[in-house]
């Protein structure tokens, strides 16, 4: 009978958009119902804001709300109610496994959405499986991963149209995948009886505006004060804002070398190797470098971290998902720098996998966190401009 | 021999500390907490009541000395002392570049407090995040830092501090700062202080203290014992109506409850006891735990219906909830006849005009006793809600009498080295009442003088040291 109560209440809970008891989103909502009413942190990020337009948390606005928070930590070290205080709250660390949760429930297909849960195993079997794929697809080509290549070509070893089939449907899929998983998100945290269509068009562009500015300035690591977030504990830094930046460009100017390269290659009919100072190999190598320097620095950052922010538990997703942006730049790098010895060919083979392990888990790791942070941020921008619907006697 | 000792690891410990250490002078912190808890009621706070004559980052508009003097006058009812509280006021005005220089930083008001834009300046993260800006630019600049290391009697000669004990450790220095707190945790003392009511009930036993259990008034009770000159009376304190089920310590701002004049409040009795709408809520909320205080029990419920819902700031516990008046006098465990009589009486007598909650409105009581005189609208609207309310203790007034130079006075005259700052001397500007921010302002202020002053008698009787050294 007692069960029957539970699971009446639990189904009518979620009927309403509640959240299930004993779940992360309840311990958000439990979290933010004390936030709400304290307020202190408003002036740190959007999160707390946003959080004030409401009175009760259901599940969508728990979502939104945890994949507004970057996880900065300002919350944490400035609140009253922290451990050890009795009300046990701490915004990022229950925020972290609300987005976990989130990366799980919208990821598409659903099946696959488990990846998420034991990541730091999902990476290394992609790892593993792509470098021994590689290696037997070398030998089996060339028999040996050990000569000098005539001509300094990679083709030779793995002919462009054969790298183009491998590589192009894992990267289609993996844009598919996480285009539908953010799409499933945004259709659930946009209730749409927000607010009428009219005053929402009117503040499309402008919105659209703020937030691709808060995700390219990664404004709130900025702690609010523009000094910083934390990281060993309660003292601001900028270094996690700076060596993000360095990674997420750095990233960007590698996608931008293979994009012209590609450019290159099928509309002028140049093809690669390229060297310096071609386009390509620039952006490649400023962006590889670039890649190298803030993974590591995020790297050291993460192990240096104050134990109580974010999620343990996560911690393979986030260094394993760092570690093979690190090792996908080093190879690359690698591989230009021996290009022409007889080491290039093993080289090949390692960065081929480190990429090909990147894209198979791209929609499955920590990557999705700027996909859907992007979009709780696009959100936020909206619902600012909009009216709130409160009364609160004094705001 | 350290040269000045700061006793206390609160706003003005630190703002001590911070002072003396600027100025030279070698400086030991004795925080009775563990780091955890450090900071005393300071990390409750979140602003500082600023005077300016013209907009200041983030206040607008302007808040002169005479203004903020009159503010004050009005809610201590005369209990101040206009020479040091003017002396709090501009020092209010000018000290925010210095705390900024320490790493507090400012915003505009939080949604909810719009009605102190003009008058505060609100710390970015609250108190907490104060707190640990100091810390950690008082630890930059050498400041020596104890935790857990409350000190339990000072060694007093002719009005001289010698030295301080912790326990069997005796730490001497050449000048001390206190700043430790008031006794509001002391719930033995409050006890007696409150006595006991005409029901024979020892009201203070139902109290609960909204910020550390750290204040326990061990040195305000041993500086009394020492003949030092007091000023203020045990029983007041700041005292405001928070929801009943708010922890015992620590509890903080979360725990207030918003909603009293947008509804009636009833007794354990089921009856009303005080104008709800007498003026705006933050004008208010602090006389409500003396009255919830003076209710058999000590205990208050506040009632409304859903129109309030959205009206006021989100309490931190969900109200007890039901869809008829009797079902929540059932559900809070008031007998229900008696509670109807009382619900229906005042819905009776709402005279509704053009209800606004954010003006003095037209909408009141007529015939009843105790009035209802503004926002009276019936209560009528399923679903309802209920809290149950207790007196909250923020801070007590009880404290050390000093002057313009913070120094702690025995027979009336100063002494040459024992200063004091904070909750510990607060009863010399606010003898009662309470305005927003204006105890960070006093223990800023006096807080940064203790300092100044302490360094100045350290490093000067160093400098006597040493010439009688070098003489020698």
């Amino acid at each position: 009978m007692q069960q029957l109560d539970t699971l009446t209440r639990q189904a009518r809970a979620l009927a309403n958009g509640g959240v299930l008891p004993g779940t992360p989103e309840a311990e958000v909502a439990r979290q933010l119902q004390i936030c709400n009413a304290c307020r202190y942190c408003e002036g740190f990020c959007a999160v707390f804001p946003a959080m004030t337009r409401r009175l009760e948390f259901g599940k969508a606005d728990v979502h939104y709300l945890a994949n507004l928070c970057h996880n900065c930590g300002a919350c944490l070290h400035a609140c009253q109610y922290a451990p050890p205080h009795e009300f046990a709250v701490n915004v990022p660390q229950t925020m972290a496994k609300v987005r976990l949760q989130t990366y799980t429930d919208f990821a598409w297909p659903p099946s696959l959405g488990r990846l998420y849960q034991r990541n730091g195993l999902t990476l290394a079997l992609a790892v593993a499986g792509a470098l021994a794929f590689f290696m037997m697809f070398t030998l089996w080509l060339k028999d040996t991963l050990w000569r000098v290549p005539t001509p300094a070509d990679f083709y030779a070893i793995f002919p462009h149209n054969l790298l183009v089939a491998l590589f192009a449907p894992v990267f289609l899929f993996a844009v598919l995948a996480l285009a539908l998983g953010v799409r499933r998100f945004w259709r659930e945290v946009t209730p749409g009886q927000d607010a009428a269509a009219a005053a929402l068009a009117a503040v499309k562009t402008d919105a659209a505006m703020e937030a691709t500015h808060d995700v390219l300035r990664l404004k709130y690591l900025d702690g609010g004060h523009g000094e910083g977030c934390n990281n060993e504990g309660d003292a601001w830094t900028l270094w996690r804002r700076r060596f993000h930046h360095a990674t997420f460009y750095g990233f960007l100017l590698c996608f931008a070398a293979t994009s012209v390269a590609t450019l290159y290659h099928y509309l002028l009919g140049w093809v690669a190797p390229y060297d310096l100072p071609s386009l390509p190999k620039l952006l490649g190598a400023v962006g590889g470098l670039s890649l190298l320097v803030g993974t590591a620095g995020l790297f050291v950052l993460n192990l240096r971290r104050h134990p109580q922010h974010g999620d343990a538990a996560q911690k393979p997703m986030d260094r394993g998902f760092i570690a093979l942006l690190f090792f996908t730049s080093l190879t690359g790098l690698a591989l230009w720098l021996a290009r022409g010895t007889a080491a290039m060919p093993v080289l090949l083979a390692l960065h081929l996998a480190c990429v090909m392990a990147l894209f198979l888990t791209l929609p499955y790791g920590k990557f999705a966190h700027g996909i859907f942070r992007s979009a709780a941020l696009l959100k936020w921008a909206i619902e600012k401009r909009l009216p709130s619907q409160l009364q609160l006697g004094d705001d | 021999m350290i040269d000045v000792l700061v006793i206390g690891g609160g706003n003005a410990a630190l703002c001590a500390a911070l002072m003396a250490r600027e100025a030279g002078a070698s400086v030991l912190l004795l925080e009775a907490a563990p780091r955890e808890w450090r900071g005393g009621n300071s990390g409750h706070t979140r602003n500082l009541r600023c005077m300016h004559d013209a907009p200041q980052d983030v206040l607008v508009e302007a808040y002169p000395e005479e203004e903020y003097w009159q503010d004050l006058l009005k809610v201590t009812g005369g209990l101040t002392n206009e020479h040091l509280a003017r002396l709090t006021i501009r020092a209010s005005s000018t000290c925010r570049d210095w705390m900024r220089r320490h790493g507090v930083h400012f915003q505009p008001p939080l949604s909810g407090a719009l009605h102190v834009a003009r008058t505060n300046a609100f710390f970015m993260g609250g108190g907490k995040a104060l707190v640990n800006a100091y810390y950690r630019s008082a630890e930059k600049l050498g400041v020596q830092i104890r935790y857990q290391a409350p000190v339990d009697r000072l060694d007093i000669q002719d009005g001289r501090f010698v030295a301080a004990c912790v326990g069997a450790e005796r730490i001497e220095a050449k000048a001390c700062v206190l700043a430790a707190g008031g006794f509001e945790s002391n719930r033995a003392w409050l006890r007696e202080a409150w006595g006991q009511n005409a029901d024979g009930e020892w009201p203070a036993d139902n109290f609960l203290i909204r910020g550390t259990r750290f204040n326990q008034g061990v040195l305000i009770k041993h500086m009394m014992e020492q003949g030092a000159d007091m000023i203020g009376d045990p029983s007041q304190s700041h005292c405001v109506a928070i929801d009943a089920r708010a922890p015992l310590y620590d509890g903080g701002i979360c725990t207030r409850i918003d909603c009293v004049s947008l509804g009636v409040v009833v007794n354990q009795n089921a009856q009303r006891f005080y104008d709800e709408g007498e003026d705006f809520w933050p004008k208010r909320y602090a006389i409500w735990g003396r009255l919830v205080a003076q209710q058999p029990s000590q205990i208050g419920y506040s009632i409304i219906d859903s129109k309030a819902i959205g009206r006021f700031m989100p309490p931190v516990f969900p109200g007890v909830k039901a869809d008829s008046l009797s079902e929540l006098a059932q559900k809070l465990g008031l007998d229900v006849d008696t509670f109807m009589r009382t619900l229906n009486g005042y819905n009776a007598a709402c005279r509704v005009g053009i209800f606004d909650h954010t003006a003095l409105d037209d909408c009141h009581t007529e015939g009843l006793a105790p009035a209802k005189t503004h926002w009276a609208r019936p209560i009528d609207t399923a679903p309802f809600y209920g809290y149950a309310l207790r007196p909250g203790i923020t801070f007590t007034y009880l404290g050390l009498k000093v002057n313009d130079q913070a120094a702690v006075h025995f027979g009336g005259a100063p002494s040459d080295n024992l200063f004091v700052a904070g909750e510990m001397m607060a009863g010399n500007v606010l003898g009662k009442g309470y305005t927003a921010g204006v105890g960070m302002s006093i223990g800023t202020a006096f807080g940064r003088i203790a300092g100044t002053q302490a360094a100045q008698v350290a490093m000067k009787s160093g400098a006597i040291v040493e010439k009688t050294r070098a003489a020698a």
